[in-house]
């Protein structure tokens, strides 16, 4: 498959969040700001690629009936890396995101790109198969952080767009998250359609 | 009156779904008949309590004896897979009718992060052994009630006559909007 | 088959051991970092820090760290004390609040809270807004009477909407000061300015040596 096309994928043909409707729970839960979103979006986004790529180099050294624990441990491995360095270096960022960083390692994009890709390809387009996907994660995440941060205190990247009185509360809690996503991925449906 | 506190908080306050965000997935997934609702409900507090307890007891007496508490996700994570699959080869010996309602179910939950966002939960809120048995359970009854109410609504949206670009998905998502809006009046009552 | 798995798991434990033990130390420094910033910003200009005091209040489970400061001539000039409260809209709310010798409040910043967005997570903001005097509380003093909303008669003005957190608020910062009262007490009845009954003293060598 041509790489560029493979990398693409990920934003709106094959985004994992708007079309494949994967990963809602960080989806949902860490992007009531669009600095998060993208945060959550770039972690997970390591996790993919790291493990995209320990998983197709040592695909033909795992018996299969052991497949899906030893995919496990791997991304368990990169997800908890992540969470140490974080808490280490962007401390801030890794108190607002919590729970939602070891959750990293049942989020079924992770997996599902392991299983279904890295374990059947060669290195290179593993590698660019999680950095696509991993990328469009991201941009769905800050996408709806952005959309979320504005509507509800008139910010985006906390920089500041109207008066935050005029802000609707509600997109910042949890009600808004379900609704914005619902009217996003309308929109996508619609684009997707006129597109094909 | 400390039970009574968690098992409202973690029931009607802080939904693990509508509030907390866990278990989004089987949620919108499986909430299309009430039917399999209850049944994944079923196989949720199973695996939830049986998880809560085993990783509670790993964290308490191999983790932080050994010092190696940084294991904690990867060691959570395998348990879960495994227990999951013991479950389902004990339940298809010893219960036929059992498996039959929750066997499909089962595969899934590995990947549900409810049982191992609540099993993470219990080791940070710092509850014992019976603070956390009472948390899972409470939060496996939340996560139960905002998954049936969730498909009974569903039945009914799908009767009804949705605007094009909104039907399925969009329309389930605002729906669970408008119901998380609704759980948010519980707040503040603990 | 499981000698595979069981590779694997080692490999991944080693490798989890190695970043464990390269992240360890800024791991800590960023924990003390934020406790020296949250000190520093609730705080008037000090030299150093002198030896933590935890006090146990009489409604609570928990007890409230107070770290008196001194100048450079070895005069105590403040105290910031850590504090907290569960009767929050979301439950617990942890609080740094830093209150000079006079009873008067000098800063404060809120450190752990799980209050809805953009209604009671606005504490900080709202509480030190110091254009508004009806609802800034630094440079307040503690007196006789305790900090209580205007709702219940007091002399606070609660956020908008978000009552509760208000008085929680208030709560924490009405059981920082009876805390630090009743160190004080216990300083003048022992007559040493540095020596408190050894129950309600509990060194903390590791945060207080600064």
């Amino acid at each position: 498959m041509n790489q560029w096309k493979n990398f693409t994928k990920g934003f709106l043909k094959e985004n994992p969040v708007f079309v494949l409707l994967l990963g809602m729970c960080p989806t949902l839960g860490t992007t009531g700001t669009a600095i998060n979103g993208l945060g959550m979006g770039l972690a997970t986004t390591f996790v993919l690629i790291m493990s995209n790529l320990v998983v197709s180099l040592i695909k033909n050294l795992i018996p299969d009936k052991v497949r899906i624990p030893a995919f496990i441990v791997v991304i368990a491995t990169f997800v908890t890396i992540v969470e140490m360095v974080m808490q280490a270096y962007i401390p801030s960022l890794y108190e607002s995101l919590g729970l939602f960083i070891p959750l990293i390692v049942v989020n079924c994009i992770v997996l599902g790109r392991a299983e279904a890709f890295a374990s059947k390809n060669k290195v290179l387009s593993s590698v660019i198969d999680g950095a696509g996907i991993g990328l469009g994660f991201a941009f769905a995440l800050t996408i709806l952080g952005s959309v979320r941060e504005l509507l509800g205190s008139g910010k985006i990247f906390n920089f500041t767009v109207y008066p935050e009185n005029y802000g609707m509360l509600v997109f910042i809690l949890a009600p808004g998250a379900f609704i914005a996503l619902g009217y996003i991925i309308a929109l996508i449906n619609r684009l997707n359609k006129k597109n094909a | 009156m400390e039970y009574i506190i968690i098992i409202i908080s973690a029931i009607l306050v802080n939904n693990i779904v509508l509030n907390q965000f866990l278990g989004v997935c089987p949620f919108l997934g499986v909430s299309k008949k009430i039917e399999t609702a209850v049944g994944m409900t079923g196989a949720v507090t199973f695996v939830m309590v049986l998880a809560t307890i085993v990783t509670f007891l790993i964290q308490h007496y191999i983790l932080i004896p050994l010092e190696i508490t940084y294991l904690q996700t990867i060691s959570f994570i395998l348990v879960i897979a495994a227990l999951v699959q013991l479950v389902e080869i004990i339940l298809k010996k010893v219960s036929p009718s059992l498996y039959q309602a929750l066997g499909v179910f089962l595969p899934l939950i590995t990947t549900n992060c409810a049982i191992l966002g609540v099993a993470i939960l219990v080791i940070q809120k710092e509850f014992n052994l019976m603070e956390g048995v009472v948390y899972a359970i409470s939060n496996a009854i939340g996560f139960g009630l905002a998954l049936i109410i969730f498909a009974g609504l569903r039945e009914h949206t799908d009767l009804q006559n949705v605007p094009k670009g909104l039907k399925g998905v969009p329309i389930a998502l605002i729906t669970a909007g408008i119901l998380a809006m609704a759980f948010m009046g519980f707040s503040g009552i603990v | 088959m499981l000698l595979s798995l069981f590779g694997v798991t080692l490999i991944a434990s080693a490798a989890l051991g190695v970043v464990y033990g390269v992240t360890k130390e800024p791991i800590a420094r960023a924990e003390a970092n934020k406790q020296e910033l949250a000190l520093a910003s609730v705080l008037p200009k000090y030299e150093k820090l002198g030896k933590v005091i935890k006090v146990l209040p009489v409604d609570g489970k928990d007890s409230i760290e107070i770290y008196p400061a001194y100048s450079a001539d070895g005069e105590e000039i403040a105290s910031a004390v850590k504090t907290y409260t569960y009767s929050g809209f979301s439950g617990f709310i942890e609080i740094m609040v830093g209150i000079d010798t006079e009873g008067e409040i000098t800063g404060f910043q809120v450190l752990k809270h799980a209050e809805t967005p953009g209604l009671g997570s606005k504490m900080n903001e709202w509480f030190s807004n110091a254009e508004k005097p009806s609802q800034n509380v630094i440079g307040r003093a503690f007196g006789d009477e305790e900090f209580t909303v205007y709702k219940d008669g007091g002399n606070v003005d609660a956020i908008t909407a978000a009552t509760i957190t208000s008085r929680a608020f208030l709560d924490a910062l009405n059981r920082a000061y009876r805390c630090l009262d009743k160190a004080w007490e216990a300083d003048a009845q022992s007559g040493a300015t540095n020596q408190i009954d050894d129950n309600q003293r509990e060194d903390d060598a590791a945060s207080s040596e600064q």
